[in-house]
């Protein structure tokens, strides 16, 4: 899996909370009994979601109009950092990326 | 990688990561490492309906990707019709060729196709060094499908290396190679399994060759490894990937014929879990086989339980191990630490399991070069 896990700890920016978001159209999700396993067709890549939760939120995150609602409405207030960094790390590696504007209010399930 | 996810990879996933298929054990070249003997084609190998039965099932099982080797996998009639098949279905598909049916019009229609990536063999960074491995004129012929993948611009195409005691000494002429198509380098492990049985003893590097190794891996992220080299990481720093034996846990191999075994290296009956062909099918073998389901109970470390590397290198390759005689608890015999060579001296002459002649070509073996 070198060169396909993204490691640990890889630098990330910081995702806004005011944003709405999505995972990448070309993310596969696979449920695990410790969260999933997220690959990305386009880069190769592969992450693993450490919790079943983190799994729903990134499958869901174009459900809400911006990240922070999705937060406000799946995730306990205390992880919200935790789960913060964990969503940047996954934009970097450009599993997720802002929603584009003619996307709004459409679901994408490919 | 982190240790609670290694804990958790080696209790086995759902479904395998990615896996190897090997689609024929036909093959026109004769390599003296093949590691699964190939040669000629198998009667019995999946028909296209059954090829395409297990393609449905991995899609179902959400495999993301499969690496398909041999063989020489693109002298399958139907070996085009299977890739665009995996791609429609959401299959990930990385094919390992020798490059010798890679045509210009074959690249151009490659590099048209999506989610596909291609490992052409190259086995030394000149052709003395490969064909004196892969076999008369074998460098020629994959220089060549270089050269048409690239003027095709099929885009970044993996050069697929085994690393030997002859080509240690030629990765900084790999890497130039690979920089000059724009291409990835890819290093691997050379077993001693199916042919490699008999050449591993003067073709495994050096310990000296793998300690140069490891650092020049460590300053180069960007090359691939199929976490071949695990074992290395007892030498300090883990090398980037999983450190850990995926066997029957995150990958497993299916072979021409349709039987399931632990990972590409253990073609031989200890390995073999089952058939695609047997009621239930991939899935039944990966969630149920019993040799799957031991893979993934906790290990003891054995005889390594006293080295203070084990949690680095976690034991080694099982297949190294069981096909040099060794205990499969015990050190892996190119342990870095020196405790697989005090193993080695320990078996007896022809007491290791042998992998059998497989599918090799009896004419070609015997007119090989020693």
């Amino acid at each position: 899996m070198r060169g396909v896990l993204i490691p640990p700890g890889t630098a990330a920016g910081e995702v806004r909370g005011d944003l709405r978001y999505r995972m990448d159209p070309q993310v596969a999700l696979r449920p695990e009994r410790f969260g999933a396993l997220a690959y990305h067709y386009g880069n190769r890549r592969l992450n693993f979601l450490r919790s079943p939760l983190l799994a729903t939120v990134v499958e869901t995150l174009d459900e809400y109009p911006s990240l922070q609602a999705s937060l406000d409405a799946l995730v306990p207030a205390a992880q919200h950092d935790t789960y913060r960094r964990a969503l940047s790390a996954l934009a970097t590696s450009q599993f997720i990326q802002p929603s584009p504007e003619e996307d709004r209010g459409q679901r994408t399930d490919d | 990688m982190a240790n609670a996810l290694t804990t958790e990879l080696k209790l086995g996933l759902d479904a395998p990561i990615c896996l190897t298929w090997e689609l024929t054990y036909g093959c026109n070249l004769a390599c003296i490492h093949c590691l699964s003997s190939s040669g000629r084609r198998d009667p019995n190998e999946l028909s296209t309906a059954e090829v395409m039965a297990v393609v449905d099932e991995l899609h179902e099982m959400k495999v993301f990707y499969v690496n398909i080797g041999g063989g020489e996998p693109t002298i399958r009639a139907d070996f085009y019709d299977v890739v665009d098949y995996c791609i429609e279905r959401g299959v990930g598909v990385k094919f390992s060729t020798n490059g010798s049916t890679i045509t210009p019009a074959r690249a151009a229609r490659l590099a048209a196709t999506d989610y596909l990536d291609i490992q052409i063999s190259l086995d030394g960074a000149d052709a003395a060094t490969n064909d004196a491995v892969r076999g008369d004129g074998s460098y020629a012929t994959a220089r060549r499908a270089m050269d048409h993948l690239a003027a095709a611009d099929f885009g970044p195409f993996k050069i697929s290396v085994v690393v030997t005691r002859e080509n240690a000494a030629q990765l900084d002429e790999f890497e130039a190679l690979a920089a000059s198509y724009g291409a990835q380098l890819r290093l691997t492990r050379l077993r001693p399994s199916g042919r490699g049985a008999d050449t591993w003893d003067r073709l495994h590097p050096t310990n000296d060759q793998q300690v140069a190794l490891y650092h020049w891996l460590l300053d180069r992220p960007g090359v691939l490894t199929g976490d071949s080299f695990f074992h290395l990481s007892a030498l300090g720093q883990p090398l980037e990937g999983l450190n850990l034996c995926g066997a029957g846990r995150v990958v497993c191999l299916i072979d021409p014929v349709g039987d399931v075994y632990a990972c590409p290296f253990v073609l031989h009956d200890t390995f073999k879990a089952g058939s695609v062909r047997n009621p239930g099918g991939f899935a039944q073998v990966w969630r149920n086989s019993s040799l799957f389901t031991s893979l993934r109970e906790p290990t003891s470390a054995g005889a390594c339980a006293s080295c203070g590397s084990y949690d680095a290198c976690q034991g080694g390759c099982m297949a190294a191990k069981f096909f040099t005689g060794l205990p499969l608890d015990g050190p892996d015999p190119e342990c870095v630490k020196g405790h697989g060579e005090a193993a080695l001296a320990g078996v007896a002459a022809g007491a290791a399991p042998s992998p059998g002649p497989g599918h090799s070509a009896p004419v070609r073996l015997l007119s090989r070069r020693r």
